[in-house]
């Protein structure tokens, strides 16, 4: 057995009761839906070292780094930059969930037709399992959609360390020098916290530090355009999720390794999947750690998942931020410019998302797109509609799937994805 | 096994929730046999003992149940949308577009030429707008399923029913009942906002042609009246229109044989 690690959970305020209990419903589905996957990477095993001790060793990490004086802080979304943390000498961890937990009680704060998403932060909250939540030192929110905008009003009563950063909701100038300010404004928030000021050579190397990390995913994305696909779709989603917790240098180290193996893999054509399985772009909501619901659902239907078009995936991790510039203000300058690009929903318009779900189905060779809309998510699964017509006039098949973190639709959301495999076959 | 193509035997069987289809074709496609079963509450003893009924070289399954089957079978399967899909296009070639209203759910499916699937579209996760919930209005009303549509057919005027959740709708009929309505006309009504849901469902996936209506709901025939109605299409109903799942499974699993 690994290391015990109930005080250090103790000492964070957990509920040890539910705590034991979510950690034994992810270890199941971990042990059910990861290893029993077939000709999987060996390197894959990093991972799933990661996701054994994703309570463990990483929070033990963590503390030891609050121990010696460094910050922490919890981020769902996106559009939080990394750099202006790490350059004040903090950590930046993900905090958005993907499972259900305390929902009765969730359900008193928040009104029933609310997306998974936000249920489930509430939910890790109230219960007191989320040992990254506990641990932060800054919880850092911000305006997206109206679902979470409103939710921060309420979580803030919960919680005595969040942060609201504004964002913008269309692309324009005045927009741009909006989401510049509020940059600003964040990057004093966190030197303040971190009694750290923030210098051009510090920023620089906080840029390199993310833009590997991005590097990295983006190798390990285009590797995934071979035939047969030298990974699963399960297995780079999770790449792409840990992304969001694991410490960087060593999560970019070991993507690199993996990609290391997978070019060997394409060489000798060994696949996850046999050559000329049906390839699906998987494009929509967030899917964080557990849910792992949809490319379950698709890969054990004999279909391979070949990218996300998701934040976490392509979405998040497109492009690297200029590392061009020399002053901090060219430097702050560069993060609004690379983060300005994200094209989430909650942006109107957001023609460059439609742009990039094509170049995608092009670039990694998919035969159809399945658009995943979390049930209640406005943005995305208004979005699903037009998404859905545009693909139709280029003759790429597109299913529209809208679902939640329970499993009551399994079955019928099976019939529905080994139907429209059938389709692509 | 003969190489004589009409020799050899091709079952395909739809597990639905309500009832179990078996359909034995010959290599040329024409139909030997048919069997159905009611599910009940173990859907496997009941499809062994309807294939222990007759002969076949090889089996394809379908419907809610076909990977319990797969397990207990190691037969291939096919999911209900492409067995309709099949099942309907053999019969009526010309036909592009397939409504099927099963116990458990419904499909509008739009085909290719060739007979394919380009799209399709389901109904989420509840009841309505399905077989269920006609099973459960015809309790409610009192009236049998089998007479169901030949009742709501005879009303003068449709009741508006306004809500599709079985459960809402339920309670709905029973104050309809209560400030006493005619039973015809409710059931008229709730046949009604069964079509509107279905037509929706079609009109998401084409927009003409005519319709090849599957599935135990297809024989009722205010279903079939209304739904022509509502749309302007023409409605074709197979020869059984239950079995349209299984047919289909029986001919992929020739297709997939030969
Ligand atoms: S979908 Fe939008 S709100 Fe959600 S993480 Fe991505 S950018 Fe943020
Ligand atoms: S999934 Fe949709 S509704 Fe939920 S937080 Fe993200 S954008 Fe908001």
């Amino acid at each position: 057995m690994t290391t015990d690690y109930t005080s250090m959970w103790q000492e964070l305020g957990l509920d040890l009761a539910g705590h034991d209990a979510l950690l034994n419903v992810l270890g199941t589905a971990y042990t059910d839906i990861y290893l029993s996957q077939k000709n999987r990477p060996e390197g894959m095993g990093y991972f799933d070292f990661v996701m054994s001790e994703v309570h463990g060793l990483r929070i033990k990490e963590l503390m030891d780094e609050k121990a010696a004086g460094r910050k922490i802080i919890g981020s769902y979304c996106v559009f939080v930059p990394e750099e202006i943390v790490l350059a004040a000498n903090a950590t930046l961890v993900g905090l958005c969930s993907g499972a259900d937990f305390a929902m009765e009680k969730v359900e008193q704060l928040l009104p029933r037709n609310t997306c998974a998403l936000i249920k489930s932060s509430f939910g890790f909250k109230i219960g007191r399992v989320c040992p990254y939540l506990e641990s932060a030192d800054m919880i850092v929110g911000e305006n997206t959609c109206d679902g979470k905008k409103k939710a921060y009003e309420t979580l803030g009563a919960l919680v005595d360390n969040l942060y609201v950063m504004d964002l913008p909701q269309t692309k324009t100038d005045q927009t741009r020098d909006l989401l510049k300010a509020e940059y600003m404004k964040f990057k004093t928030a966190v030197e303040e916290l971190t009694g750290v000021t923030i210098t051009a050579e510090s920023l620089k190397a906080a840029i390199d530090v993310v833009n590997a990390k991005r590097a990295a995913i983006h190798r390990l994305s285009a590797l995934r355009k071979a035939d047969p696909a030298p990974i699963s779709g399960l297995d780079a989603l999770l790449a792409n999720q840990v992304f969001f917790y694991d410490n960087p240098a060593r999560f970019t180290e070991s993507v690199n390794k993996i990609c290391d193996e997978l070019e060997t893999r394409i060489q000798e054509k060994t696949g996850a999947f046999p050559a000329g399985a049906p390839r699906i772009l998987v494009s929509g909501c967030p899917q964080a750690v557990p849910n792992w619901k949809l490319h379950m659902i698709v890969e054990t239907a004999g279909a391979v998942i070949v990218g996300e078009e998701s934040c976490v995936g392509e979405r998040g991790t497109r492009n690297l931020t200029a590392d061009t510039g020399t002053t901090v203000d060219e430097m702050m300058d560069a993060i609004v410019d690379r983060y300005f690009e994200v094209d989430c929903a909650i942006f109107t318009p957001n023609p460059q998302r439609l742009d990039h779900i094509q170049e995608m189905v092009t670039a990694y060779n998919a035969q159809g797109v399945i658009h995943y809309g979390l049930q209640f998510c406005q943005p995305y699964l208004m979005e699903s509609i037009p998404v859905e017509k545009a693909l139709e006039e280029k003759n790429i098949p597109c299913l529209r799937v809208e679902t939640d973190y329970g499993m009551e639709d399994a079955g019928q959301l099976k019939t529905r994805v080994e139907a429209f495999i059938e389709q692509l076959r | 096994m003969s190489s004589d193509t009409t020799a050899v035997r091709y079952a395909g069987i739809d597990i639905g929730s309500r009832t179990i289809k078996l359909v034995v074709v010959d290599g040329t496609g024409a139909v030997l046999e048919t069997f159905q079963a009611d599910t009940g509450f173990d859907p496997m003893t009941t499809a062994t003992a309807l294939i222990a009924k007759v002969s076949f070289d090889k089996i394809m399954a379908t419907g809610y149940g076909r990977n319990l089957f797969e397990l207990s079978f190691d037969a291939p399967t096919v999911t209900e949308i492409k067995a309709h899909a099949r099942g309907a296009w053999t019969e009526f070639p010309d036909a592009r577009t397939v409504l099927d209203i099963g116990g458990q759910d419904s499909k509008a499916i739009a085909l290719f030429d060739t007979g394919k699937v380009k799209k399709f579209e389901m109904n989420d996760r509840c009841a309505a707008g399905t077989g269920k919930f006609l099973e459960i209005m015809a309790a409610t009303l009192g009236f049998d399923l089998e007479d169901f549509g030949a009742q709501a057919l005879a009303a003068e005027k449709d009741l508006l029913i306004s809500s599709m959740c079985t459960v809402f709708a339920e309670s709905e009929v029973t104050s309809l009942i209560a400030r006493g309505e005619d039973r015809k006309e409710i059931a008229r009504g709730l046949h009604t906002s069964v079509i509107r849901r279905a037509a929706g469902m079609i009109n998401r996936v084409s927009s003409d042609g005519p319709i090849v209506f599957t599935g135990g709901v297809a024989k009722n025939p205010c279903m079939v009246q209304l739904l022509a109605g509502k749309l302007d299409r023409e409605i074709r109903i197979p020869s059984d229109p239950q079995l349209a799942g299984a047919y289909g499974a029986a001919l992929l699993a020739a297709e997939a044989g030969a």
